[in-house]
Order: C-alpha cells, then sequence, then structure tokens
C-alpha cells in the first residue's frame, strides 16, 4: 500500500502540470506569486512578499494550503517543514515543541503577531496550542529574519517561528466578513469557532474571533513484536476542553500602521502519560489560563528615517494536580504556577543612502514566577536587549551583520542569595549574492551565535534548580542556494528550490544529571554536540488543463553528534531522536470548486538515547493524509466542506517512546462564509 | 530545457522518497535478543554460579532489563528477559527496583509498573505477575515475601499517606495481608521474627520521615518504632548481628550517613559519620559503603568506596580500589559482594540515560573486569544455580 502510494506520487510529479501559488501568496490574491521584487519592511508586506526575498533560509505555510495540512494546530503543519522535528507526546492534548536543526525546543523563538511569546519557566512554547483557525501563515526562519526593522528580541533566538494571524480584508462595500466554522470527528473532538471582522473605517478594522474544542482524546493503540506479545489498549486520560478568544484592531497610518490584540486561552486537560508494562492510564490533570495584550505601530517618518514600536503584557496560570485519590500509585502533587510578563520594544531604521541600511533597537522584559512550592525563590528577571545592525546592497549582493547585547538581571524575592548580572554579546553576519542577471538563482550564507539563557526551572525549580548555570551557546554557519523559475504559459508554471548545508555547535548544554539517586536531578552545563545538516525543498507548480497541481518535497539530513564525554562508550553517537533522514511530501490540486491534498510525513530510524544500541532503536515511521474541500456558492454566501483521513494506512507509531500516537483518525469540516 | 530539468528534478527527489519508502518499510518489530560478551575466562564455579542484575531504566522509558553473569563461561548477557519471554506484553518493565531470590525463584519490583514479576531462577521464564502499587523492595522469610508500598490508602491530607508491607505466600503468589507502616517505605529485613522496614517520608521533602517500622511477622501487626535520622533507605544485617540502616538525608543540614540499630533493644547504637551512603553490602566482618553525592557549595561530587569492620567498629579504608580505576566510575550506584569468594561487584550508571557498566573487583582492591550494563544498574542477587542457556529451555 505505502508503495502504491509513493509510486502513484511519484507519477504524478512527472505528469502533473501548471499551477498558480496556492502558498506563499494566499494573502494577497492579485498579486502573482512571483512578481514581487523588493523586501518591504512593513510586516504585512512581508508575508506577501516571496519568501525567497529573505536572505536567510526561510520556509512559510500560509492560507489554504496550511489548512489542509494541519488538522488541529500550528503543531501539524510545522512538520512539513524542512530541518524541523516535532516532539509529540500524541493526540490533540499532548505537548507538541518544536526542534530546529536539532539545537533543541528552547532555541527557537515563537512570535504571534509580530510579538515573542515567552515562558520564563522552562522556555518552551506548546505549538499544540495555537489553533489554525484565524491563522494567516506560519514561517520557520533559520538564524535570523532579516528585516531591517525589527525589534531586538526578532535578533534573540537561533531560530525563529512567526505565526501570523489573518489581518481583515473586505471586498467592495462589505463592512462585515462571518466565517462560522464547525469541525468534529475522531476522538470525540467537537470544535466550533467563529470569525468576525468589521470595517469600522476605511482605516480602521477590527477582528473578533473565538472557538471551543472539547475532545475526549480517546484512541485504540497496539504494541506488537515479532512471534511474541501483541497489547492493545485505548489511549485515555487525554481529554482536552479548551476556549479561546482573540480581539484585534487594525489601523492604517499615513506611511505606516497600528495594531491592538486581546488574546484568551482557557484549557483543562489530561496528561495521558507513557504507557509502560502495567500501567496505560494516567490521572494527572492540567489547567491553563493564558492572557495577553500587545500592541505595535510602525510608521515612515521620512524616505531616511522609520519607527516601529511595540508592546505587550501576559499572565499566565498553569495548575496540575496529581491525586492519588484517583489512583493510589501517584504521588501527591498540587502546584499552581503564576508567571507574568511585561515586555516593550523600540526599532528604528535609518537609511542614509538607497543600499545602506542602519537599525537599532532596544527591548526591555521584566517577568516573574510565582508558584506554592516548597522553598521557592520567587524569581524575577529584568531583561534588556540591545541590538545594532546594518545592511548593504550592491546590485545583486547584500551583506547584513548584527550584534545583540543581552543583560540579565535576576532577583529572588524569596531568597538572601544575590545573583550576578549576565552580559552576552551575540553577532550574525549574513550574505547574499545572485549571481546572473536573468537567472533567479541567489546564493547564501550565515553565521550567527547565539545564547539561550537558563530558564527559571533551570536555575530555580526547588531541588534540581542549580543557580550557578551559564548560558547555552549555539553556533552556527550556513550555506545555501535558492533557484526560482516562473513560466507564464504551458503546464509547467514554476518551481522554487532551495538547498542548505549547515554545521552548529551546541556548547554549555544545560541537561539534567542525576546526583545520588533517581529523586534528586540537578541542571548542569555539560553538554557539547555538533551537527551537519542537509535542508532541501522544492516547490512546483502546475496547470494541467482547469486543474493546479502544486507538489512540495521537504528533505532533512541531520547527524547529530553528542561529544560531551570523550571517555564515555558513546561517544559520537547520533543525538536521541533525531533521525538521520526526514523527509514530507505534499501534493495539492485544485480543479474549480474542489481542491484536494496528500501529505506525507517520513520520519527515518532514531535512537531513543545517544546510545545508539539495538535497545535504543526507534523504527522509522510514516504517515499518509489526505483531504477534499469543496466550495459551494449561494447569493451572497459561501459554503465550504472539508473531510480529511489521517494516517491511512493506520500504522501504530511513537514519536516519543512509550507515548503511542493514533492511528487511522478522520476529520469533517464545514464553514459558513458570508 | 529548463523545464526539463525541473521535471528531471522533481522526478528525481520522487524517485528517491518512492525509494526510500520501500526500502524501509515498518514490519513488526522482532524482540530485541540479549547480547553476550565474555569479559573473563570461566572459572570454577564455587557455590555462587553467576548473578543476576537488575537495571532500572529511567522513569516512565519501560526500560527495566535483567543481565546475567555466568562464572563457569566468564561471559555478561545484557537483557535476557525480553528473548525468554516473548509474551510478556511491554517487557520486564518500568524502573526495576529490586531483586530476590527464594525458592527456586527469581523476584523482580518494577516500581512504575506496580508489579512483582515472578521468574523461574534457572530459565528466568515468566511464572507470574504479582500487581502492587508502587512496590519498592522485597524479602523473604518463612515462606512469605514482604514488598513494601508507598501506596497506602489516603486518609485526609492527600500528601501525607502511609505505605504499608504487603505479605505474600510464595506458593499461591497472593496477597495474604498488609500492615500500615511510616511513609514511603523502602527496604526491609528479618531478624528473629521480626520485619525491620526503613521508612523515607520521599513524597514529604523536606519533612521526611525519621523512623524504621518493627512489625512482629506472627501477627503481622508494628509493634515498635524506632526514630532514627531523616529520609532512612536501606536496611542490612551486619556480621555482628546489627542493623545497619542507611539514610539519604535530607539535602539541607543532614548528610547522607550510616545508623546502626541494635535488633535486641530496638535502640540506635551508634552513627557512623562521616560515613554517606549511596548503597552498601555486607561481607562477612565487613561493610562496604559506596557513597556519591553532590554539593552545591563545591559544585561537585563527593564519592567514597570506604570498608567499616563491624567487629571492630572502625572504618578500615574509604577507598578500596587500589589500582586507581575508580577514577573511570562517574556515578557509583550500586555495590554487592559474592558471599563465597569476596568478589566485589561495583555499577556506574553514567549518565542514567545511556547504559551504565559494571566492574569486578578482588578482595585486593584491583579491578578484574568490567562489563556494560542496560540503563542504570541498581540491583544485584547471586544465585546458586546456573541460568540455562536460551537453546536449554
Amino acid at each position: 500500500m505505502a508503495l502504491a502510494l509513493a509510486a502513484m506520487l511519484a507519477g504524478s510529479c512527472f505528469f502533473a502540470a501548471s499551477a498558480q501559488d496556492r502558498d506563499s501568496t494566499a494573502i494577497s490574491e492579485e498579486k502573482n506569486w512571483a512578481s514581487d521584487t523588493t523586501l518591504s519592511i512593513d510586516e504585512v508586506m512581508v508575508v506577501a512578499t516571496r519568501t525567497s526575498q529573505e536572505v536567510v533560509p526561510v520556509q512559510m505555510l500560509s492560507g489554504e494550503k496550511l489548512r489542509s495540512l494541519g488538522t488541529h494546530s500550528i503543531a501539524d503543519a510545522i512538520r512539513y517543514f524542512s530541518g524541523v522535528q516535532i516532539k509529540d507526546f500524541g493526540g490533540i492534548g499532548g505537548l507538541k515543541s518544536i526542534n530546529v536543526r536539532s539545537l533543541g525546543s528552547q532555541h527557537v523563538g515563537v512570535f504571534y503577531d509580530g510579538v515573542e511569546l515567552g515562558n520564563a519557566q522552562n522556555g518552551i512554547v506548546d505549538l499544540g496550542r495555537f489553533s489554525l483557525d484565524n491563522m494567516e501563515s506560519v514561517s520557520l526562519y533559520n538564524g535570523q529574519k532579516s528585516a531591517t526593522l525589527q525589534s531586538a528580541k526578532d535578533y534573540a533566538s537561533a531560530n525563529a517561528v512567526y505565526l501570523r494571524t489573518k489581518k481583515p480584508r473586505f471586498t467592495d462595500g462589505k463592512r462585515n466578513n462571518w466565517n462560522i466554522g464547525l469541525k468534529g470527528g475522531s476522538f470525540m473532538t467537537v470544535n466550533p469557532s467563529v470569525l468576525w471582522e468589521h470595517k469600522i473605517s476605511d482605516r480602521l478594522s477590527l477582528s473578533a474571533s473565538t472557538e471551543f474544542l472539547y475532545t475526549t482524546g480517546r484512541y485504540k493503540f497496539t504494541y506488537a513484536k515479532q512471534d511474541g506479545y501483541d497489547t492493545t489498549g485505548v489511549r485515555q486520560n487525554g481529554d482536552v476542553r479548551m476556549t479561546r478568544a482573540e480581539v484585534a484592531l487594525f489601523g492604517d497610518i499615513e506611511g505606516g500602521y497600528w495594531r491592538a490584540k486581546v488574546y484568551f486561552y482557557d484549557s483543562e486537560r489530561g496528561y495521558p502519560g507513557a504507557v509502560v508494562r502495567g500501567k496505560f492510564v494516567h490521572q494527572d490533570r492540567q489547567w491553563d489560563d493564558n492572557f495577553f495584550a500587545q500592541g505595535s505601530f510602525k510608521k515612515d517618518f521620512a524616505p531616511w528615517y522609520s519607527l516601529q514600536i511595540s508592546g505587550k503584557y501576559a499572565y499566565d496560570y498553569l495548575h496540575y494536580l496529581a491525586d492519588p485519590r484517583l489512583d493510589v500509585t501517584a504521588m501527591y502533587v498540587d502546584n499552581r504556577y503564576r508567571q507574568q510578563e511585561a515586555y516593550l520594544s523600540a526599532a528604528h531604521r535609518f537609511k542614509p543612502l538607497r543600499w545602506w541600511t542602519l537599525s537599532l533597537a532596544t527591548d526591555f522584559q521584566w517577568n516573574s514566577l510565582d508558584a506554592d512550592l516548597r522553598d521557592f525563590v520567587y524569581p524575577l528577571r529584568y531583561a534588556g536587549y540591545g541590538a545594532a545592525a546594518t545592511a548593504f546592497e550592491f546590485g545583486g549582493l547584500k551583506l547584513s551583520a548584527s550584534l545583540l547585547y543581552t543583560y540579565i538581571h535576576d532577583v529572588l524575592r524569596a531568597s538572601d542569595a544575590e545573583m550576578d548580572d549576565r552580559h552576552q554579546l551575540s553577532p550574525a553576519v549574513i550574505a547574499s549574492w545572485k549571481p546572473f542577471r536573468d537567472i533567479d538563482l541567489e546564493l547564501r550564507a550565515f553565521y550567527k551565535k547565539n545564547y539561550r539563557m537558563p530558564t527559571f526551572n533551570d536555575l530555580y525549580y526547588t531541588f534540581t534548580g542549580a543557580s550557578w548555570l551559564e548560558p547555552e551557546e549555539t553556533v552556527q554557519y550556513d550555506f545555501g542556494a535558492t533557484w526560482h523559475l516562473i513560466r507564464s504559459r504551458g503546464r509547467f508554471r514554476g518551481l522554487d528550490i532551495q538547498a542548505d548545508v549547515y554545521f552548529n555547535q551546541i556548547d554549555n548544554k544545560i541537561i539534567a544529571m542525576p546526583t545520588s539517586n533517581q529523586f534528586r536531578w540537578t541542571m548542569m552545563n555539560l553538554g557539547y554536540v555538533e551537527i551537519l545538516g542537509v535542508d532541501a525543498a522544492a516547490q512546483g507548480y502546475f496547470r494541467f488543463g482547469p486543474v493546479d497541481v502544486s507538489p512540495r518535497v521537504n528533505y532533512t539530513f541531520q547527524r547529530a553528534r553528542d561529544l560531551t564525554d570523550p571517555t564515555s562508550e558513546w561517544y559520537g553517537g547520533q543525538v536521541a531522536y533525531i533521525p538521520l533522514h526526514s523527509c514530507s511530501v505534499t501534493l495539492g490540486a485544485a480543479y474549480s470548486s474542489w481542491s484536494f491534498n496528500y501529505s506525507f510525513i517520513y520520519t527515518g530510524e532514531r535512537y531513543e538515547s545517544s546510545a545508539n544500541i539495538p535497545e535504543n532503536y526507534a523504527q522509522p515511521w510514516y504517515t499518509h493524509d489526505i483531504s477534499l474541500t469543496k466550495s459551494f456558492l449561494f447569493n451572497g454566501w459561501e459554503l465550504q466542506a472539508t473531510a480529511l483521513v489521517n494516517n491511512i494506512l493506520n500504522q501504530q507509531y511513537e514519536v516519543v517512546k512509550c507515548y503511542p500516537m493514533p492511528g487511522t483518525n478522520f476529520m469533517i469540516k464545514v464553514n459558513f462564509i458570508l | 530545457m529548463r523545464i526539463n530539468t525541473a521535471y528531471t528534478l522533481f522526478g528525481l527527489l520522487s524517485v528517491c522518497l518512492a525509494g526510500a519508502v520501500i526500502t524501509s518499510c515498518r514490519g513488526i518489530e522482532p524482540i530485541t535478543p540479549s547480547t553476550g560478551n565474555e569479559v573473563t575466562g570461566g572459572s570454577e564455579a564455587g557455590e555462587v554460579k553467576g548473578f543476576f542484575l537488575l537495571n532500572e531504566g529511567n522513569m516512565g522509558s519501560n526500560k527495566a532489563t535483567l543481565d546475567y553473569f555466568d562464572y563457569a563461561t566468564g561471559v555478561y548477557t545484557r537483557n535476557i528477559f525480553a528473548e525468554r519471554n516473548p509474551g510478556v506484553a511491554l517487557e520486564l518493565g518500568d524502573v526495576g527496583n529490586d531483586l530476590g531470590i527464594y525458592g527456586g525463584r527469581l523476584y523482580a519490583v518494577i516500581n512504575c509498573s506496580n508489579l512483582v514479576e515472578v521468574m523461574d531462577v534457572e530459565t528466568a521464564r515468566h511464572i507470574a505477575e504479582i500487581p502492587l502499587p508502587n512496590c519498592r523492595y522485597i524479602t523473604f522469610d518463612g515462606g512469605y515475601a514482604y514488598v513494601s508500598s508507598y501506596a497506602g490508602a489516603v486518609e485526609l491530607d492527600p500528601e501525607y499517606r502511609r505505605g504499608y508491607v504487603a505479605k505474600i505466600d510464595t506458593v499461591t503468589m497472593q496477597v495474604v495481608d498488609t500492615c500500615g507502616v511510616g511513609y514511603q517505605p523502602e527496604e526491609m529485613a528479618v531478624v528473629d521474627g521480626r520485619l525491620y522496614v526503613a521508612n523515607s517520608g520521599g513524597y514529604m521533602a523536606p519533612d521526611y520521615d525519621l523512623t524504621v517500622s518493627v512489625i512482629d511477622l506472627a501477627t503481622f501487626e508494628v509493634c515498635n518504632e524506632i526514630e532514627v535520622a531523616p529520609n532512612l533507605h536501606q536496611v542490612k544485617i551486619g556480621g555482628d548481628g546489627m542493623l545497619y540502616i542507611s539514610s539519604r538525608g535530607d539535602y539541607y543540614g543532614h548528610q547522607s550517613s550510616t545508623w546502626v540499630v541494635d535488633p535486641s533493644t530496638d535502640e540506635v547504637v551508634r552513627e557512623l559519620q562521616l560515613l554517606q551512603n549511596s548503597d552498601m553490602a555486607v561481607y562477612g566482618d565487613s561493610l562496604y559503603v559506596i557513597s556519591h553525592s553532590w554539593s552545591n557549595v563545591s559544585l561537585d561530587y563527593s564519592t567514597g568506596y570506604a570498608v567499616f569492620d563491624t567487629r571492630e567498629g572502625i572504618t578500615v579504608t574509604r577507598n578500596f580500589v587500589t589500582d586507581g580505576t575508580e577514577e573511570e566510575i562517574t556515578t557509583p550506584y550500586c555495590i554487592a559482594v559474592n558471599p563465597s569468594n569476596g568478589d566485589i561487584f561495583l555499577t556506574d550508571a553514567k549518565d542514567h540515560v545511556t547504559p551504565g557498566r559494571i566492574h569486578c573487583y578482588g578482595q585486593d582492591g584491583v579491578r578484574k573486569w568490567s562489563a556494560t550494563t542496560g540503563d542504570i544498574p541498581a540491583h544485584i542477587v547471586f544465585t546458586r544455580k546456573q541460568l540455562k542457556s536460551l537453546d536449554e529451555i
């Protein structure tokens, strides 16, 4: 079956024909995907710009393509990018964190409408929490985004994911847009949503969106061995109840814009937990409340000067309960964590000459963490970020360099201990060159050194925290090329290819080490890892009569070697959970009001530990998903119906050991668009 | 021309992918076989034919495994349980916490799988599975197995929940009685019909339990409580008949240490100060104590390999390793001494997420051999019956 599908897929690439991009320009249909030429600074424009205008490697999914790839969350879609591993604990509610180019989840900055989503407690953003419902685009930047007007935090992570929600657009005369959706399917999932966009005036519009999700998170799984046991269970305690609400204002001013947004998320979920012998069911639960308000303002005051200001306040509440009254084997844990964050950024861009840009950005951030843990130190963090960057453009050559200064001052409210201030300098150099005038081939390279500050958990978690920790250091070298081909007639309409070779080093890697027994661990700066990788992606556009076909192929090679301890028997072993090879293929086809999407993900063999021995071997896994959408146009409104089937071969697989993933599952989605 | 290039590129990529899928089709996974290595020459086996080693495996990884060393052949075999028991779903389980032999049977206490796995000692084949929530340690007396468990019933406050000891009939493999003890009970020892249970209180840090519960086995009721030190862990019977009890300490003011209790009076006799204790083993009049503790002050581990003479009451040495090979040990975790020839076995748990090592030392403190184990090699039991090879069973 797998073979047949692969053959079909291979075949389709040969005979398929013609297309218009349904991918990178969905935001502005009027704009031909290949026609744009300059990298606009305006955030909104950047999205509309062909992503290849970026000088660093960037991958983007947007519009319908995004929605056809992801059934539930952003994490489902990001799996299709090169160089990415999603750590997925299974089901709708399981944690999904992203690891880019093997640098680790905490080296990925996640930005929501331009402002970073923080988690000072553990530094990890759960991408499973972010709905695709009101999302316009998802982009992944390696190194850093190289817009000339950006906040200092845009420079502050080794890799960054940018999530962009929909900006309202009104066709002539309309003042209101409605999109009412209902999604349901496997795991008893129900997910209604409403999006309302309102045009207040020509220069001001409002968008309000809300959704509710409930799922039991139950699914069957099987563990079997050749000539051995064959056991089936039902994943339990994976239920999720979630409500999200968002209100945003979009204002246009002369030479710029402003935005304001309020976000609220409330959820209760079970922890499905590890499936081990004798224990298939867990009882732990978690409640989350997340709130943030953010705003940004951008204006070109003069042809040579632009200003961008953004700010945010966030409050996050987490309650975790493990109750031995529900399960005698459990240790009683009942903890509440409250985090607050305040953030302000100002960025300036000067353009003294047509080919020369200077940027300066200063950010300030304040974080606090309260927890009802015994002997907790109640940390506060004051962080200052200053970034200076310059960019030159001569003909086909673009050069940019940036330097980020980070200052961290921690205060412990319940301890007399004084923490030393931390200072770090993070440089980056980026270059790209277009050697030929009439061939759209661009060569690029970047170098970046970056630090990840130890999180509050690393430093101050009662018992395990280690306040002496140094920041983790990453160094990245990347060489790559992009090539674009456009045809305005015929079956073949275009091709985007990008490929990068990179070498990364992680030093002072923060890892948990046991002290004297399994009860006591501490964090240490021990690890050293080197990663040699290749990311490659190709996207084709074909038009075959009335049918648009757009295949996309991504491939990742990563040799990530754990070089922590030269005396270890496992020195140089492939890092846990990093496959040597992984790839994805998607194939979109559109005909009149029908559209079809097929997607395939392959993750090669891995080991569950840097000891690459048979006991730790994990088989490759791969899933095939398909979806079919039909839209019906009525008088003034539209009905869209989509059916999706995921993992159609019902493969029983794990991404993380002891966390079984769902087999075949389906989903039906109906949207009324008015 | 370029169009052809594009087609070709796409074609190539697709063919590669199709190839990758075809060649890597998933079958049902085979059982992971054991791996045997001749680590030393075969020797005239004395009364002790070999030993079993239980690797804990990290919590939530279902990686408890069983190893076996055979004196006659000098072969150390890793991971013997899975291939001998292909029908036992999910293998040995999650976190192996104790190992014992009684009446021709090998008992493995699998903590997070909430069960005691009972095997035939000559074949390591599964005989029975005794469900016991949050079970910790096992000891035997008079036809019964006694297993400590953290999972007592919740009374009023779920934070303060006593543990219990289960009494298991080793013929029927059924729990026949239980007896409530202190908080989070750990190792036990039987002296003259009385069971001494070390209570840790590990779930209530920093309010650790301080006591040893004494159970009269005739009535199976607690008959005494002895206050010793915070966070008690192991109980061994010394060559002098005294009870040697380890305390993990409270990680603040109280360091880990070793205490002596006289079972004839149930009184604390003395504290063996400066004898931090991660694990201990008795051999004749010697008490071997290893220690490995992290200090937040010096930002380093302090490690010790001490021998205490229980007859003389003195510490003979703080490092019984005489050839300098202790430098190669990262995380000393478990110690055991062969009662028939005095071979000392020391395990190294390394970083807890990769396989550890076991080292064999002679009584002269010189290393004889080493072998790679499973993850977190932690519990050793010597067997007087040689394990049959896979072909013989």
